[in-house]
């Protein structure tokens, strides 16, 4: 490596951004070139120079006071909003007058179960997860054995993990979830240009569920339960594959 | 309500002084980063309900820099003009002898004009690496550009700073001599 290279890479060595490998090699240019070696001291110099406390500016106690004053009354607002007075209240009571009568002569629909609930959590948090700016994962690995580590003291439980990359469906990473009222282990896998999301929290109950396909907004589900886990798999690929993508998950675990 | 803001409180108020801080940084002015703080403070609660990560640092600091930077298009847009895309190393490397103990010896004072002098997309990600210890990837999150950008900024920032700190030094010891 020669003394332009080096120098390229000195912020990421100083910074601890380098691969090993790139690093040994700028540690070895560093210490036959002695002028490299003075341009990293030169930036260590800087850098710690830079820890000096009075560059970091903190908040006094009353702009913090201020904020969360400011913050609760805002919470208050939204809340106190739809109350503010006895007017809106006779508007809403009337409102819900008709749509009562409405319902009672309509038809009236069965509420959603709580599978139809959860399904639509799940679709939720899959849209949400694919929007998310660069990855739908927190922890980008296609290693089972770097994923399902990353979950621990994150979770109460220990998610099962599989990276079936040779039937097709690669493993991207693994993401914390919400779903369901709780912290749940989101795994992200691949299937060409589809993504597929499963969620994975522990049951209520031991009982084993084969599992059940379902369509809504154009996604394809399968939602099973097996070792006691609650498995959700979403994705836009077509239902056949989603299957064999569930299929090939129960086997492997 | 009162759930959503307790749990607001403990995931975001812990980070309040780096939120400040990158305000103070970018901005320059206390009054306006006090100002800018509060507002984004209350967007981070309206959006609140849609953070799922474990980290609410970089999402507050994201939420921060973009309210700051809306702020200076309107107040002061000359400044995100201001880009330059100079080479790192105008062609030779710099010999560095003396300048690592005139670093050293440098004034604190010195480093903040030196600070404030560079182009905010310097500042910032000098800021959130040194200040905030932030990583590579988080920074590259928060100012929405590739990592690649991150570091050749990063670069140019530090190198920068240096010149500001030997620059007048060097002069004075040139003089002296």
């Amino acid at each position: 490596m020669d003394c332009e290279e080096t120098r390229d890479l000195l912020d990421g060595y100083a910074d601890r951004e380098l691969d090993l490998v790139s690093s040994l090699s700028v540690e070895r240019h560093m210490q036959v070139c002695e002028d490299c070696l003075r341009a990293h001291q030169n930036l260590q110099a800087l850098r710690s120079l830079m820890r000096d406390e009075s560059l970091y500016f903190r908040p006094s106690a009353e702009v913090r006071k201020h904020i969360t004053s400011a913050l609760r009354a805002e919470v208050k607002i939204e809340r106190h909003l739809p109350l503010a007075s006895w007017r809106w209240l006779a508007a809403a009571a009337s409102v819900a007058i008709v749509a009562i009568a409405t319902l009672t002569f309509v038809q009236r629909p069965k509420g959603p179960s709580a599978e139809d609930l959860i399904a639509q959590e799940v679709i939720s948090n899959h849209v949400r997860s694919l929007m998310e700016p660069h990855h739908p994962v927190d922890v980008p690995s296609s290693d089972q054995h770097t994923v399902k580590p990353w979950f621990n003291g994150k979770l109460d439980f220990s998610p099962p993990v599989a990276n079936p990359a040779d039937q097709g469906f690669p493993l991207v990473g693994g993401r914390l979830d919400y779903l369901g009222g709780r912290s749940v282990a989101a795994l992200v896998y691949q299937r060409h240009q589809h993504y597929i999301n499963v969620f994975i929290w522990p049951s209520n109950d031991a009982r084993e569920m084969a599992e059940k396909t379902m369509r809504r907004q154009g996604y394809n589900l399968v939602h099973w339960q097996k070792s006691g886990m609650e498995h959700w798999a979403i994705s836009d690929l077509n239902e056949a594959e989603l299957r064999q993508f569930a299929e090939i998950i129960q086997n492997r675990l | 309500m009162e759930d959503k803001i307790a749990r607001f409180e403990h995931a975001v108020l812990p980070h309040l002084d780096a939120a400040y801080n990158l305000a103070r940084w970018l901005t320059r002015d206390v009054h306006d980063a006090e100002d800018l703080v509060q507002e984004a403070c209350l967007r981070a609660l309206k959006s609140f309900g849609g953070f799922r990560g474990v980290n609410a640092r970089p999402w507050l600091l994201t939420i921060v820099r973009n309210t700051c930077y809306t702020w200076i298009q309107q107040n002061r847009s000359r400044e995100l003009t201001t880009v330059f895309d100079e080479a790192i190393h105008s062609g030779e490397l710099d010999e560095c002898n003396a300048e690592t103990l005139i670093i050293r010896g440098a004034d604190v004072k010195q480093l903040t004009k030196a600070l404030e002098e560079l182009p905010v997309e310097y500042r910032e990600a000098i800021v959130l690496r040194e200040l905030e210890g932030l990583s590579y990837k988080e920074i590259a999150d928060v100012a929405d550009v590739p990592i690649g950008t991150v570091m050749s900024r990063l670069a140019r920032a530090r190198k920068r700073l240096q010149q500001g700190l030997t620059g007048p030094m060097r002069k004075e010891v040139l003089l002296g001599l």
